[in-house]
């Protein structure tokens, strides 16, 4: 059943990025993403971490990605323009072919080095239980790590003042 | 349950696929998403291995991630409007100048 599950789950997320990846529409790629975001929460459940789940489908899908949607519609660009005849040549048929090449041989590069690990099965001691514990995550972040807390409280507030900053009209 | 080398893969499939992304796309807000599944497939690995080991660092760092990508997004997303003011266009070969 959990096999099954992730196999479904693992699919969905790959082809739905492949996808966003793949399509001309910037609209079509944000809604993709959420399904793969979808998958991934499903992902984290298998894993026992309900809590990463729940947070994956309320700031991933839920906040991040209605900004996305929010900016694409506000700029209102259907469509990926052609490249511009002026830099074509990095960025032409064979420019991408090195990209695409390079995303190819940095994938098969990890999958060989996971490979040579070998099989690492889950262990089911009855610590393992409690990592789906909220109040353990709780603990940890408000006890051993409030400072990245704070740090990232700090984050958030500079990010906020800089994106009122940056997209504010000048004249 | 499913070996954990097979959340590993899959994350580095994910991790390939955003990369690719970032190569490949010429529309900043379709580059910016390739950057958000990156960060997705760093997520799962540190979920993986944080059952892997039992203990709870993984999610705690899921969650700091999570809130860097959504700093990211808002200023990456800002930058995107002022730039499109200026050039009313979204491909990253139209900015290369860093005044005008």
């Amino acid at each position: 059943m959990d096999v099954v599950a992730f196999y479904a789950f693992a699919a969905i997320a790959v082809v739905s990025s492949l996808l966003v990846v793949g399509q001309r529409n910037p609209m079509h790629s944000v809604m993709l993403l959420i399904v793969s975001f979808g998958a991934l929460a499903g992902l984290y459940v298998l894993l026992d971490a309900p809590f990463s789940a729940v947070t994956q489908i309320i700031i991933y899908a839920g906040a991040i990605m209605v900004l996305f949607l929010f900016v694409v519609m506000l700029l209102n660009v259907p469509r990926e323009e052609p490249t511009p005849i002026s830099v074509a040549t990095l960025v032409g048929p064979t420019g991408r072919r090195i990209g695409a090449v390079l995303a190819l041989v940095f994938g098969i590069e990890l999958l060989w080095a996971l490979m040579r690990v070998g099989l690492s099965p889950f262990g089911q001691d009855p610590a393992i239980e409690s990592v789906s514990s909220v109040r353990r995550i709780g603990l940890g972040l408000f006890r051993d790590h409030v400072f990245a807390f704070e740090a990232t409280s700090l984050l958030i507030l500079v990010a906020m003042v800089g994106a009122v900053v940056l997209a504010r009209r000048e004249r | 349950m499913v070996p954990l080398n097979h959340y590993l893969i899959l994350s580095g499939v994910l991790f390939a696929i955003g990369t690719a992304g970032v190569f490949l796309r010429r529309n900043l807000i379709t580059v910016l998403l390739s950057i958000e599944i990156m960060l997705n497939a760093v997520n799962l690995t540190f979920v993986a291995v944080g059952r892997y080991h039992g203990s709870v660092d993984g999610q705690i760092i899921t969650f700091f991630v999570m809130t860097v990508a959504a700093a990211e997004a808002a200023v990456g997303l800002a930058l995107v409007i002022a730039l499109f003011r200026h050039r009313e266009t979204l491909s990253p070969d139209a900015f290369t100048a860093l005044k005008w």
